[in-house]
Parts: structure tokens; C-alpha cells; sequence
């Protein structure tokens, strides 16, 4: 049993940690343009340096 | 538009979001956001790629117009977004998807639990491992739940059921029982079921709500070609721009070449050629002089004309095919679609057998426990949990098939719809053809074509813009043109080593489309002409294969849609107005077909919304890109064929799943009856259901190939 008390506490710590992440990057607007994601890494910036 | 205002440093930065539709690459990108920064005024700019959008950061002091223009400058043609009439869409998205977060979260978590005790645990531990699914499922229920249990209770107080009743009342009974039997330490708790439920179900709808977003974006606003302001001349002499809703008819208004018209009036002075397009879908400018009467929506295209106004604001043409649309719309939002009528036969079927098994069980003395236990289990497993995937999984799968051969379709009820037409009408101008006049340039030198060049690339007139497009494609170098300029109504002048060159109106004006080009004492006629889309004919040959036998219904004159339709091989009527194209179309209505409308202009905006189903090219006008329910990009006509079939072979699979479904219930519910399923069992089907539906849809990735 104290092993249980241990390892499900840290299994919904790290759930809930997931959670948030998932809620936060919603939040920070990380999924509003998917395709421009994919398509920013091949901007070449040689000028920006 | 300035959406909102921030503060950096001293001078508060005003953000304007514009639409760039012509936004494709990430080279586009890259020059909007590094070459708007060099703006003088412009402190920076951020591209959305998806909703093709460009916020940008700027002096308050550059007006919407300097933004729009320092875009053209780039290459790329904008419009403001209008007061984002697609905001309650998104707030609905991301409601769906936190919930579906959460919901995830839950079902983990929980299955975790569970699995210990599927696998033994028992006394103190199980009660532990119950009561710590009781403290995650009830959260997570109450909040992942709330769409459902709203809609249901929508669906309840107006005295009808939908598909979300029964699952509501099996997830709330299911989490009632469950708590009963954590407190009183009982072996089986359904947290598990209720939470895995949802999160199913969920999917299902943000996979729904996913396709209705991602098409709409890039969409422009209704009516965002007419012009939004115009010069007024007071008596003075003196001219104001004034807003379009605050025009009134009597004023006297000067429209510069190359703008858009805000109202209808008549012409006092000046003669010119007008850009009706959107109107009639006429590609072939119509010239203007004193007395004509002209549209709001056309564009001047050669010189300046003044106009006194006549009807203005909502009394215009274009604001009556607005209204026209609006009322033709209203009929298509009656469409019930498919899992709405599968659970109007399958939701009473469920609360029945049920009830029965309730009623069976308390009859035959088993005890109201055991009799909630088992009823409680039958409405588990014959939640439409398979059921609410099969639609949307088929749907999405194939409109990102579509959307990959260049089809955008707005929503699942567009393709359910499609697969049901019977018949296809199609508009001449811009929809079987290209919609812009092509030069013919066999009989031009290489001298000529440069000289063409030259002269046609500084001219707004869509003849030239033509001409200018297709030599630039043949790769032509322009030629260096001095004194060059040009005349409303007649051409485009200049020098060219010493001789005088012209572009201007052909002598045989008998032609209707061509222009002559004079190099010193030469003169060249090019003629040109509006090409049917290169795969027309076998477009209309998939079509007929598919059951759909095509017909063409025109604003263009007789003659040319009788010419292009005998071509073709297919019934025509043509110098259809909105309303008699609108007409033709409740009359096929009317005699029980399912018409498929194909149009592009305003003139056919009407028409695109009172049929069955709708299709519009990329290069349509606005308003009928937002009438239709799909739009088509690329000179090819072949996505419309391609549309209707990935449509029908859609709804074989959603059949497919459907009938997935009812056999699992038929194998799964004699069990639930006779009081089987544990929570194991259930999870087990439901899962099993789910990713069978999943593994099924993917099948038409393949589709539109």
C-alpha cells in the first residue's frame, strides 16, 4: 500500500501536468495555423542575421 | 478595423487583420512578414497561413486603404476581415477540444484504476481505486459533458430527441449507479464506461467542428466587392468620400477608373467601359456613356465617370440578390442530416428495450438493484458511441482527400447532400469556361508580342490584363514603351522606336472580342475568346456516369451559351437573370429532383443556395464562394465530378458504419439483457466499435484518386 500511495499521486501529477501542458499550448494559440507551422521552417531568414 | 489597440513605449500601435487569400507558401510568409515590416508606419505583420490572414501592426494613422495597398505593393491582393462572422464557429471548436483534452485525461487516468481492478484487486484497494475514480469521472463528466447534456436538454424542453439524449441519460445514470456502489462498496463501478463515452463521442464531434473551421477560413465576407465608400461632389464642387450606407439618392458621385461602384445610379458624365462580372457574369466589359445605367458591385474599368445616384445602400441590385440568397438559403438549413435521422429511429428503440429490461428483470424478482444494474448497462452498450464516430470520421477522411485534389467542402451536411443530387446545372461563364478572355497569339512575331507586352501590361483593361497575363506566361520580354497613355473607351498609345504603337478597338468592330494592335503602319487583330476549361467535356461525362445528367442555365445572350452548349451536347437556356435562374431551379425542385448547382457570378448566388447542393470556382465572386457548399481551385473542372463521387462512395461507408453498428448492437445487447456485461466487457466493446468505425473511414483516403 505505500507503494500505491507513491505511485498514483505521481501518476495523476504527471496526468494532470500533461493536462495543463495540452490547455496552456491551446491557450498560446500553438494550434491556430497548423500549415503555417509546417510551412515557417523552410523560410530562409539569410538577411535577418 | 481597428480590433484592438497596444501599447508600445509612447504611441499606442493600432492592429488591423486583413484576408490575403492569394497567401499559398511559405514564401508568401516570409515576403508579407518581412516586407510589410519595412513599411514606413507598419511596426509588423503576422501571417495565419490556415485562415489565410495577416494581422498587422501599425501607426494608427495609416487608414485600412494604405495597408491594403502597401499588400498589393507585396503581390498580394486583401480585403479587411469583416466583424469575424465566423467567431462563434471557433469559440465552439475550442470548447470541443478542451473538453476532449479533459475528457482524455479522465478516461486515462481512470483506465488505470480499473484495469487493477479487472485484474483482482479487491476490500480496502478496490474501494480505494473506486472512490478515486469517483473524484476524477465526476469533474471531468460535469465539464466534457456539457455539450452534450445542453443539447439534449435543448433537444427535451422542445418536446423532440436527438442523439444526445440517450447519451445523456446513459452517462448520468451510469455515473449515479457507479457512485451508489462506491459508497456502499459494491463490485462494479461504470466510471470507466461513462468517461470513455464522452471521450469518444467528443472526438466525433471536434472532428465535425474541425471541417467546418479549417474550409470556412480564407472565405471573405458577403458583399466585399462592393465598393465601400465613394467621392461625393458637393455643390461646391468639392469632393468627399462618403461611406456606402451613408449615401442617398440624388448625389452627384465621380468614380475614378479601376473603382468599385457603391451604388446604382445613372451616368451624367463621361464614358467609359464597365467591369459587370459580378453582376452577370459577362466577361466581356460593356461600355458606358451618358444616360447608362449602371450597378453597384461593377468596376470602372477605363475612365473617370460621374454618376448621380439612384438607389442606394439596401435598394440596390446586388443588395436584392443578397436578400434573394438569404431567403433561397433558408430552405437548405431544413436538411436533417443522416446521424440525426438514424437517431430519430434509434434513440426510442434504446429507451424501450431499456425500460423493458428494467421491467423484465424487476417482474422476474431480481430486486430493483439488479434490475437498475442491467437496464443501466443496456443503455452503455448501445450507446451510439460507434454511431457518433461513423459520420464525422467518414467525412473528414474524405473531404481531406478532396481538399488534396484541390476541393474545399464547408461541412458533413455538403457532402451528404451531394451524394443525394440527381441532376447538375452549370453556369456558362467563369464555371464551364475559364471566365477570362485568352488571347489568341499564333499570328504575333516575337517583335509583336514584345510591343503587345509593353503596352498591355500598364492597362486595368481586362482584354489587356489578359493579353498581358498570357504573353508573360510564353515567357515574352517587354518591349520599352516612351509616352506612354491611354484613352477610356478607345486604347493604349505610345512610341516605340520611333513609331507609333497602339493597342485600341479592332476596325471590324463587328467582333466582339479583340483587340488590334498597331506597330507603325501594321496592324494586328487578336482575337480573343473565353476557352472552355480544358477537361469540360469529360467532366460532364463523369458526371452523367454518376447518374447526373448536366444542363447549362446562363445570364450570357442565347447565341454563345446555344454555341458552347451544342458544343458540349447538353440542354441550354441562357440570358438568365438571378431571379429566372432561381426560378429554374425550384422548378426542378419542384418536380422532385435534387439539383446540383455549379455557378461562379453574383448572378448565380441565389441559384447556388436554393439547390440541393452547390459548387463554386475558386476565382467566383464572394458572395457565391459563401452560397456554395464547396469550392473548387485550378483551371480544372474534374473536382466537381470528383466531389460527387467521393461523396457517394462517403456515404457507403458511413452506410457501412452504421450497419457496423447495429450488428454490434445485435450481438452486444442479448448479453446486456441478460445481465453479462460487466464494466470490462464494456469498455472492451466500445473500444473495439470505435476503432473498427476509425479503421473503416480511413478506406476513403484513397478515394479521390
Amino acid at each position: 500500500m505505500t507503494g500505491l500511495a507513491l505511485l498514483i499521486p505521481i501518476a495523476l501529477g504527471m496526468g494532470l501536468l500533461g493536462l495543463a501542458a495540452f490547455l496552456w499550448s491551446m491557450r498560446a494559440g500553438q494550434y491556430e495555423d497548423m500549415e503555417g507551422a509546417a510551412s515557417r521552417i523552410l523560410i530562409d531568414e539569410e538577411d535577418e542575421l | 478595423m481597428n480590433a484592438s489597440a497596444i501599447i508600445q513605449g509612447e504611441t499606442p500601435l493600432a492592429v488591423t487583420r486583413l484576408t490575403v487569400p492569394g497567401m499559398k507558401c511559405a514564401g508568401c510568409i516570409g515576403k508579407i512578414e518581412r516586407e510589410l515590416a519595412k513599411t514606413p508606419g507598419i511596426t509588423g505583420a503576422r501571417a495565419n497561413l490556415s485562415a489565410k490572414r495577416v494581422a498587422i501592426t501599425h501607426d494608427p494613422a495609416l487608414d485600412e486603404g494604405a495597408l491594403t495597398a502597401a499588400l498589393l505593393a507585396l503581390g498580394f491582393e486583401s480585403q479587411p476581415v469583416a466583424d469575424n462572422p465566423l467567431a462563434s464557429d471557433d469559440a465552439e471548436r475550442r470548447r470541443l477540444t478542451r473538453a476532449l483534452g479533459v475528457a482524455g485525461f479522465g478516461m486515462m487516468n481512470i483506465m488505470l484504476l480499473s484495469v487493477s481492478v479487472w485484474s483482482g484487486a479487491d476490500g480496502a484497494t478496490r474501494a480505494l481505486f473506486h472512490w478515486l475514480s469517483a473524484l476524477i469521472a465526476l469533474p471531468v463528466i460535469a465539464y466534457s459533458g456539457r455539450p452534450f447534456f445542453a443539447s439534449a436538454w435543448m433537444a427535451l424542453s422542445h418536446r423532440r430527441t436527438n442523439m444526445d439524449v440517450p447519451i445523456s441519460i446513459g452517462v448520468i445514470l451510469a455515473t449515479c449507479m457507479s457512485l451508489y456502489e462506491t459508497v456502499t462498496g459494491g463490485a462494479h463501478a461504470f466510471f470507466d464506461s461513462a468517461v470513455m463515452l464522452l471521450f469518444f463521442l467528443l472526438a466525433g464531434r471536434a472532428l465535425d467542428a474541425e471541417m467546418r473551421t479549417r474550409t470556412r477560413a480564407g472565405i471573405g465576407a458577403l458583399l466585399g466587392r462592393m465598393g465601400k465608400s465613394a467621392s461625393v461632389i458637393g455643390p461646391d464642387c468639392t469632393a468627399r468620400r462618403v461611406a456606402a450606407k451613408d449615401l442617398l439618392p440624388g448625389m452627384l458621385v465621380l468614380v475614378a477608373a479601376g473603382e468599385a461602384l457603391a451604388a446604382d445610379g445613372e451616368v451624367v458624365e463621361g464614358a467609359s467601359t464597365l467591369d459587370n462580372a459580378m453582376l452577370t457574369g459577362e466577361s466581356a466589359p460593356e461600355p458606358v456613356g451618358q444616360g447608362s445605367v449602371v450597378h453597384a458591385g461593377a468596376i470602372n474599368v477605363s475612365a473617370p465617370l460621374r454618376i448621380r445616384l439612384t438607389h442606394v445602400a439596401e435598394d440596390t441590385a446586388l443588395a436584392e440578390i443578397a436578400r434573394l440568397m438569404d431567403e433561397a438559403g433558408q430552405s437548405r438549413s431544413a436538411y436533417v442530416r443522416i446521424a440525426d435521422r438514424a437517431s430519430r429511429l434509434y434513440a426510442p428503440v434504446v429507451h424501450a428495450l431499456a425500460l423493458a429490461a428494467f421491467a423484465g428483470w424487476m417482474i422476474a424478482g431480481a430486486g430493483w438493484h439488479a434490475s437498475l444494474t442491467i437496464a443501466i448497462a443496456v443503455l452503455i452498450i448501445t450507446c451510439p458511441c460507434a454511431m457518433g464516430l461513423a459520420v464525422p470520421a467518414a467525412q473528414v477522411v474524405a473531404s481531406g482527400a478532396l481538399l488534396r485534389r484541390g476541393l474545399l467542402v464547408k461541412d458533413g451536411s455538403a457532402l451528404e447532400r451531394l451524394a443525394e443530387c440527381d441532376v447538375a446545372v452549370l453556369d456558362k461563364t467563369g464555371t464551364l469556361t475559364l471566365g477570362s478572355p485568352r488571347p489568341d497569339l499564333s499570328k504575333l512575331d516575337a517583335e509583336a508580342r514584345a510591343v503587345a507586352l509593353g503596352l498591355a501590361q500598364t492597362s486595368r483593361h481586362p482584354l489587356s490584363r489578359g493579353l498581358a497575363a498570357a504573353l508573360r506566361a510564353a515567357e515574352v520580354e517587354p518591349a520599352q514603351i516612351e509616352g506612354l497613355a491611354e484613352v477610356g473607351g478607345k486604347g493604349v498609345t505610345g512610341r516605340w522606336q520611333g513609331n507609333a504603337v497602339a493597342l485600341e478597338k479592332p476596325e471590324d468592330a463587328g467582333q466582339a472580342l479583340a483587340t488590334g494592335l498597331r506597330i507603325g503602319q501594321r496592324l494586328h487583330t487578336i482575337p480573343f475568346s473565353d476557352p472552355l476549361r480544358p477537361d469540360a467535356a469529360a467532366t460532364l461525362a463523369a458526371l452523367a456516369a454518376e447518374g447526373l445528367p448536366t444542363r447549362i442555365l446562363s445570364g450570357d445572350r442565347a447565341a454563345p451559351v446555344a454555341a458552347c452548349a451544342a458544343a458540349l451536347g447538353i440542354p441550354s437556356q441562357g440570358e438568365a437573370d438571378p431571379r429566372a435562374k432561381l426560378a429554374a431551379l425550384e422548378a426542378l425542385k419542384a418536380a422532385g429532383h435534387r439539383p446540383l448547382m455549379v455557378g461562379d457570378g453574383l448572378n448565380d448566388g441565389p441559384a447556388l443556395a436554393a439547390a440541393h447542393a452547390s459548387i463554386a470556382p475558386g476565382t467566383a465572386s464572394d458572395a457565391s464562394q459563401q452560397a456554395a457548399d464547396a469550392v473548387f481551385i485550378g483551371e480544372a473542372l474534374m473536382p466537381v465530378a470528383l466531389a460527387v463521387r467521393v461523396a457517394k462512395a462517403t456515404m457507403r461507408i458511413v452506410r457501412q458504419n452504421f450497419g457496423f453498428s447495429i450488428a454490434y448492437n445485435v450481438l452486444a445487447v442479448p448479453l446486456a439483457l441478460t445481465g453479462q456485461v460487466t464494466p470490462l466487457v464494456a469498455a472492451i466493446a466500445m473500444s473495439v466499435s470505435s476503432l473498427v468505425v476509425i479503421a473503416n473511414s480511413l478506406r476513403l483516403s484513397g478515394a479521390a484518386r
